[in-house]
């Protein structure tokens, strides 16, 4: 009986800190927040040379065939760096859908390049989600039309695109009908946008007519999400810790005083749960499928929770500077600000779990 | 990751379900001392293993090896059975382990086999009323006076101080000593003479502790575990079992299906309380809060296994667990509206006023066995390196 992570899966944490580290620390993502470029190629690029694309694609179609288990590591590892990167969709649920419900000509069309970072694919299935106002997408036999908003991994080459009954497609960027619209958000360091169809050309993932798979589509998207909070909130947490030593005032360390230590213990209090319920989900998703759905509602509804409380006590304990743009905390605060809200918020996601198991 | 226990522990498990099938007629009915089964019930497990497993056949345990895993499956199927798993309380559950570490031969030949068959049983005099968080600041006295040990003074929260045989006692020995290495660890029968228990009623009703008067209390010199001056060391060894056995995520769990039942059944006009909104939402929400708290102790008991550090993982969960159940408990009573005031007996009442009790108690418990404030310090100082508070200056 183990529960808890590998030498590989440490390793694999370690290697992408690592380069996050040198290659994207903070003035790398806050050019990317202000400069508003498209893709931080330089970032993408070294996260392909260290296979991360490709992590959940098979070897057969030129990835590593790791779990998602290790995709959500990954993904915490990004959150905590705040890096400017695509992930969610191109590299987790966009290959997913593919191998869950494309043809085998369209894996192997697809796949490959997504493996190998040539492609990137962004995801607009939030509809499926919740939808906003009356959009959503309509598929006439031959084309899409009608609009979906909150496209992730927005700057991409292809999108994964669900219609209101929840059948996947895959929609080229520069297909003829398709408009894209960058949206502006509180989260600077990923880019979110909109897909407005005006009859745009589009292929069926032939085995979506299956509704499961779309809903596992968003619960992959959702773990990752999740996870990625994990990780930016424990950098916010052990930034205030840090801050709370050298910061002194009354002739003291402020983190020699009771009201903002007992402000970082209930950080540590709620966030260190959150590790264990991060694994849990993700590894039930793969092994324990009778567990998979209530639990990855749950761990994105609470570890969301917890986030905000994080978020904003970890700038507490900074004080004014803090509120400032001086130490780039609020990258962290609005990274998991955004990340509450996408694919369903906790108030939604806890009545799914109530509907999940027939409370609602 | 594996979450399997394997087959040999698959086959542990099949056995010790098949143990209590077959006896669970012979076990007490509550978990209260029950004169006539509960000794019985307690050797049978005891010679079968499946109470004082690990400790050594010469003290009167079953002499297994330690395993954690038995451990658990022991404890998990005893719980889904519902059948008492043998007597617990402050003697077998925190004295004995720490003896088997620091008692001398003689005291563990004494005091672990009566222990164990429940033919004595232990309370814990601690806590004072001027030291409640800063423990080690405790005045009780006690002088050597030729062979015998004089103790003087007063402790408070003693928990079965009314019913318990003996008394496992922090003494300030050494008053010249730094307050740390001034202590001793005592045990003595609460039959000596000098001694008085007052019980103190409690928000619930209940009384769940005492205060303990000590006059001129004689005891003889050899009942001190460790050496003079050595008691802070000792009471830790033994507030290490205590700590880990507050919060149970599993027991909370228990008491989490419970209120599913309640929102099930109770209306208002006519409406399940479970299907108005806010409620469901405030039950999802404890729900997804529970089950953090089960993972996490499931990544506690593979760190155990593994011999990996999860230490900040330990040390949330006495704060975490306590605040949880109490706030499990307080939406049972929201849902019950008006009918959540009442409480003893009487018409109306839902599952004998358990909801407003364990509402109670677990206020008790979130300030008991380290304050919830004293636990922040300790993840703070401890768990994130924080500084500690400069000391005053005397």
């Amino acid at each position: 009986m183990e529960f808890g992570l590998s030498k590989e899966q440490t390793l694999l944490q370690d290697s992408v800190a690592r380069y996050l580290d040198r290659h994207a620390p903070l003035e790398r993502v806050r050019r990317y927040a202000d400069d508003n470029e498209p893709r931080a190629q330089d970032v993408w690029d070294g996260l392909c040379d260290l296979g991360i694309p490709g992590m959940l694609i098979c070897e057969e179609h030129g990835g590593i065939g790791l779990s998602v288990l290790d995709a959500a590591l990954v993904s915490e590892i990004l959150g905590s760096r705040v890096a400017p990167a695509a992930f969610v969709a191109s590299a987790v649920m966009v290959p997913l859908a593919i191998a869950w419900a494309g043809s085998k000509e369209q894996q192997s069309r697809w796949l490959e390049p997504l493996a190998a970072g040539r492609v990137l694919a962004g995801a607009a299935v939030s509809e499926a989600a919740e939808a906003r106002h009356d959009d959503a997408v309509r598929w006439d036999g031959s084309k899409l039309h009608g609009k979906a908003l909150f496209a992730l991994d927005f700057n991409a080459d292809v999108y994964l695109v669900a219609d209101h009954n929840r059948a996947l497609y895959l929609v080229d960027a520069a297909a003829p009908g398709l408009e894209r619209t960058q949206l502006s958000t509180i989260d600077k360091t990923r880019r979110f946008g909109e897909l407005i169809f005006n009859g745009a050309p589009a292929e069926l993932l032939p085995l979506s007519s299956d509704r499961e798979v779309c809903s596992r589509v968003l619960d992959a998207g959702r773990i990752m999400l999740a996870a990625d909070t994990l990780g930016a909130a424990q950098t916010m947490l052990n930034r205030a810790v840090e801050y709370s030593k050298q910061r002194v005032q009354f002739g003291r360390a402020i983190g020699s005083f009771q009201a903002v230590k007992h402000m970082c213990a209930e950080m540590a209090a709620e966030l260190e749960p959150c590790r264990a319920m991060m694994w849990y989900a993700a590894y039930a998703f793969e092994s324990i499928p009778a567990e998979a759905q209530l639990t990855t509602c749950h761990t994105k509804a609470h570890i969301s929770e917890v986030g905000t409380f994080v978020a904003r006590t970890a700038t507490e304990v900074h004080g004014g500077i803090g509120f400032t743009d001086e130490l780039g905390l609020h990258l962290w605060f609005k990274r998991i600000g955004a990340n509450r809200q996408l694919l369903g918020g906790p108030q939604s996601l806890r009545e799914e779990a109530a509907r999940i198991q027939q409370l609602a | 990751m594996d979450l399997s226990y394997g087959s040999q522990y698959e086959a542990f498990r099949q056995q010790t379900r098949a143990f209590i099938e077959a006896h669970r007629h012979l076990a007490p009915q509550d978990l209260r001392f029950d004169r006539e089964k509960t000794p019985v019930w307690q050797k049978l497990l005891i010679d079968n293993g499946y109470a004082a497993r690990s400790i050594p056949k010469q003290y009167g345990g079953f002499g297994a090896e330690p395993d954690i895993l038995k451990t658990r499956i022991i404890a998990e199927e005893f719980a889904r059975a519902q059948v008492s798993p043998g007597m617990g309380g402050q003697g077998i559950a925190y004295l004995v382990p720490m003896l088997l570490d620091m008692g001398t031969e003689e005291q563990k030949q004494r005091f672990i086999p009566p222990t164990l068959r429940g033919e004595i049983t232990w309370c814990e005099g601690y806590s004072e009323p001027n030291a409640g968080s800063d423990l080690a600041s405790l005045t009780t006295s006690a002088v050597l006076d030729g062979n015998e040990w004089v103790v003087n003074g007063q402790k408070i929260w003693t928990s079965t101080a009314e019913s318990a045989d003996w008394m496992f006692c922090l003494v300030r020995s050494e008053p010249d000593a730094p307050k740390h290495q001034g202590l001793s660890f005592l045990l003595f029968s609460m039959r000596t003479e000098g001694i008085r228990v007052r019980p103190l009623g409690t928000m619930t009703g209940d009384s769940h502790f005492n205060e303990v008067f000590f006059t001129n209390v004689r005891l003889p010199q050899d009942q001190i575990v460790g050496r003079r001056g050595q008691g802070w060391e000792v009471a830790n060894a033994v507030l290490l079992h205590e700590r880990d056995n507050l919060g149970d995520p599993d027991a909370t769990l228990l008491r989490f299906n419970a209120l599913v039942d309640l929102m099930k059944r109770e209306t208002v006009d006519g409406v399940r309380v479970l299907d108005n909104p806010v409620f469901r939402d405030r039950l999802m929400k404890i729900q997804g809060a529970v089950m953090a708290m089960r993972f996490n102790d499931l990544r506690l008991l593979s760190a155990k296994l593994n011999h990996k550090d999860a230490s900040l993982a330990a040390m949330i969960v006495k704060l975490q667990g306590t605040e949880l159940r109490h706030e499990l408990e307080g939406l049972a009573i929201d849902a019950l509206g008006e009918l959540g005031i009442l409480y003893g007996d009487g018409p109306h009442l839902r599952a004998g006023g358990s909801w407003q009790f364990m509402y109670m108690l677990y206020l008790g418990l979130i300030i008991g066995g380290g304050t919830a404030q004293i636990q922040k310090n300790i993840i703070s100082e401890r768990g994130l390196g924080m500084p500690r508070e400069p000391k005053l200056k005397t």
